[in-house]
């Protein structure tokens, strides 16, 4: 491929109104996912503080005891349906058509379209708070015969649009991920072979399949809950000859892979950004790659251990233990890896790292909690125990959110042009790191000792843990003051960033930052090594030195 | 719907679907599309094999021999369709209507038979699991019939575009798969309701 014209023209600037509207290009559209999802996770942040202020002391005196299970209800919700979900398809958006050097995904126009049902499903979501009878309060999974009774009577209920907003988000993430699946596997850059993609698009093409494959069984079952709630069907009704049970097989036969559709691309970002920042080679690239399929084939065949008490066969308990703790082996790859990478490694503790390095850390702890909780007896023993939610807790906050702060610092030079402040991303990394740890640990004692999971008054004798673990939610609630001070102000009038600011390796460091709209456009550079050549010297593409010496010369002219 | 209007003067306007990627994230959805179809189907076999009194009072069972017949019309279907993609291929526009438009006719016969059937049956959707679920087998199935007539309709409008399908369009071959699709679901959904009885 020829680079007679590179670098292209820096598109002009578009102003703001086009973050607004029906816009088709990734860019945008990933930018888009990632503020709407932030603004739902400070409204799920919200829900989460009143939840830790009612848990501060052992009587139910914050609010009122239905208004509580609505709560906890939506935070869970929301924080998986509009703000972690939403946060990973931005990232998409920004980085899989960057990093294989596509000018944009392959249905730009699905694209937007999946995009604005997040909106759409999130004001549905948002106004069954002022609807006869409040929202839904049947926990985040929704499980019948609780979520199937409509004791307000009315067609238009907390429940039912619950439901059809799960639904719809559920339409919206299989558009996304035949969207992500059709351009990893069509439109990489010539010389980009499977085993010289970077190891985010693996993950996100791993991630991305088990939508597929998942997404349909938790749609189908949504259906039947809600005829079974609005038309008088009885599908999961027990007196009607139906089975409660039915419904969380279908739950979690999507719900349990729904954890590695998050955690996968995390292990992608900590692939990406464990090499940049330790100057070396990611340990056993093709073993991390091929991994991530090996948790998606694992990650089908585990749902059953959400469902051990829930009166299965003890053959199924045996055979779902077994497969659960298998998925330790290629996530131990993968940790063993990232291990290696860091080993000997010149490490530099920029805000990114930090983030990767805590993140780690957390999912390891929350792996040792999952292996566990695995386990058949003491599953049973820590059912519906704050053990679990704390165990939830590790990998969600602990890990994934860190992950994507990572992320977010790692990648908001490229795509916006400027860079964040590293004192206010290094508190921000020392407020949530203490934070998630102060909260979310004394969950495990306290489910340990028997503390139920979804209860707004306590045991007195739990009453100190609670309060730690309070004190550690409200620090994380201030933790998100400096990150959003920094993404604004760093937007607004943070210095210029250069094409390649952290020094890494991929074809999307090769772009002007921000990147011109359509990317390379024609002139895709040819690739001709593996990612993450750190030291090696090699050149990831043909004419590497030219391409790096005009986005220089580009810089400097500007 | 048009993203033009939202750019500047002088941006590249790039962002225009790209044909050739077109089938494959068609067949990537028809994968994911058959797991509902998947879930409905363990979700009957469950509710059928653990239930006590699987049909509702009155009922004998389904009769099926109009349902055959209703079936051998949509599987004969595949095999028209298949042939009018052929006659596509070698350019023949009018064998390609013909067999298209029977196609859509033995489609629209199915969805009639289909109806009959259900105006005769004795229990309603909410008649127990076995009423529940056979009307949201067959109702889901039934939609994507539906849709597939209309996909075909919209196909057949297009090919009176001159020279459209001369350039590798792939909505024809889309439509074709989708109704293979269909007619497999049909055969397994056959099979479960009416012979497992």
């Amino acid at each position: 491929m020829t680079i007679a014209t590179f670098p292209p023209e820096p598109t002009p600037e578009q102003g703001w109104g086009r973050y607004f509207g029906f816009c088709t290009d990734a860019k945008v559209i990933g930018i888009q996912y990632i503020v709407t999802a932030f603004f739902f996770f400070l409204i799920g942040g919200l829900l989460a503080m009143v939840i830790r202020g009612e848990l501060i002391t052992p009587a139910s005196d914050l609010v009122d005891r239905a208004v509580y299970n609505g709560i906890y209800t939506m935070h869970g919700t929301i924080m998986l349906f509009l703000f972690i979900f939403p946060v990973l398809n931005g990232l998409n958006n920004l980085l899989i058509p960057t990093m294989i050097g596509a000018p944009d995904m392959a249905f730009p126009r699905l694209n937007a379209v999946a995009f604005w049902l997040v909106p759409i499903f999130g004001f549905l979501l948002m106004a069954s708070f002022f609807v006869p009878g409040g929202p839904a309060y049947s926990g985040w999974w929704s499980y019948p015969p609780v979520s199937i009774q409509n004791p307000v009577g009315h067609l238009i209920n907390g429940q039912g649009m619950w439901i059809t907003a799960v639904a719809l988000s559920g339409v919206s993430s299989i558009m996304g991920a035949i969207n992500f699946v059709t351009t990893i596997l069509r439109m990489r850059a010539p010389g980009m072979t499977l085993f010289r993609m970077p190891v985010f698009c693996w993950t996100a093409l791993a991630a991305q399949s088990l939508q597929l494959i998942g997404l349909p069984a938790l749609t189908g079952g949504a259906i039947m809950l809600l005829m079974d709630l609005t038309f008088g069907t009885s599908f999961y009704r027990p007196e009607g000859g139906g089975d409660p049970v039915l419904y969380q097989h279908f739950f979690w036969f999507y719900s349990h892979p729904a954890v590695y559709v998050i955690i996968l691309p995390v292990f992608g970002i900590f692939s990406e950004l464990f090499p940049v920042y330790s100057r070396k080679p990611l340990f056993g690239y093709v073993y991390v790659a091929l991994a991530s399929f090996i948790i998606v084939g694992l990650g089908l065949i585990v749902w059953v251990h959400h469902m051990f008490p829930s009166g299965v066969a003890q053959w199924m308990r045996n055979l779902f233990m077994v497969t659960t703790m298998l998925i330790a082996v290629p996530t131990g790859v993968k940790v063993f890896a990232w291990l290696g990478t860091l080993w000997g490694g010149k490490l530099r503790l920029t805000t990114p790292m930090l983030f990767c390095l805590g993140g780690l850390f957390n999912f390891v702890f929350a792996g040792i909690t999952g292996i566990m909780l695995a386990t058949v007896p003491v599953d049973i023993h820590v059912s519906n125990t704050y053990f679990v939610v704390g165990h939830f807790h590790y990998v969600i906050y602990g890990a994934a959110v860190m992950g994507i702060f990572a992320a977010i610092y790692h990648w908001f030079p490229k795509f916006i042009g400027r860079m964040p402040y590293e004192g206010l991303g290094k508190l921000h990394f020392l407020l949530t790191f203490i934070g998630a740890n102060l909260n979310f640990l004394p969950m495990h004692p306290l489910g340990l000792t028997g503390m139920p999971r979804r209860v707004s008054s306590y045991d007195p004798e739990f009453t100190f843990w609670n309060v730690v673990a309070s004190l550690g939610a409200f620090l994380l609630g201030v933790s998100i003051i400096p990150f959003l001070l920094n993404m604004l102000s760093a937007w607004i009038r943070g210095p210029k960033a250069t094409h390649n600011p952290w020094n890494a390796i991929g074809l999307e460091w090769l772009l002007p930052s921000p990147p011109p709209e359509d990317n390379f456009g024609e002139e895709v550079p040819t690739v001709i090594s593996r990612p993450y050549g750190y030291g090696s010297g090699q050149p990831l593409v043909e004419h590497q030195d030219e391409i790096e010496r005009r986005l220089a010369l580009q810089e400097a002219a500007a | 719907m048009t993203t033009t209007t939202l750019q500047q003067p002088g941006a590249p306007a790039e962002h225009e679907e790209h044909p050739k990627h077109n089938l494959t994230g068609f067949i990537i959805f028809l994968c994911s599309e058959s797991v509902i179809f998947l879930a409905f189907f363990s979700g009957y076999a469950l509710l059928k094999t653990s239930a006590l009194n699987w049909l509702p009072n009155g009922v004998e069972g389904l009769e099926w021999r109009m349902p055959l017949i209703n079936t051998i019309v949509l599987v004969s279907s595949s095999g028209t369709i298949a042939l009018a993609e052929h006659f596509k291929n070698r350019e023949n526009m009018a064998l390609f209507r013909g067999f298209w438009l029977m196609s859509m006719a033995m489609g629209a016969y199915f969805l009639y038979g289909q109806a009959v059937e259900w105006s005769g049956l004795q229990f309603g959707f909410t008649s127990g699991t076995f009423g529940g679920t056979f009307y949201l087998l067959t109702g889901f199935h039934g939609l994507h019939v539906a849709t597939g007539i209309l996909l075909m309709g919209l196909m057949l409008i297009k090919s009176f575009i001159p020279g459209n399908y001369k350039g590798g369009e792939q909505g024809v071959q889309a439509t074709s798969l989708f109704w293979h699709f269909v007619d497999v679901i049909w055969i397994i959904l056959f099979l479960l309701i009416y012979v497992w009885q």
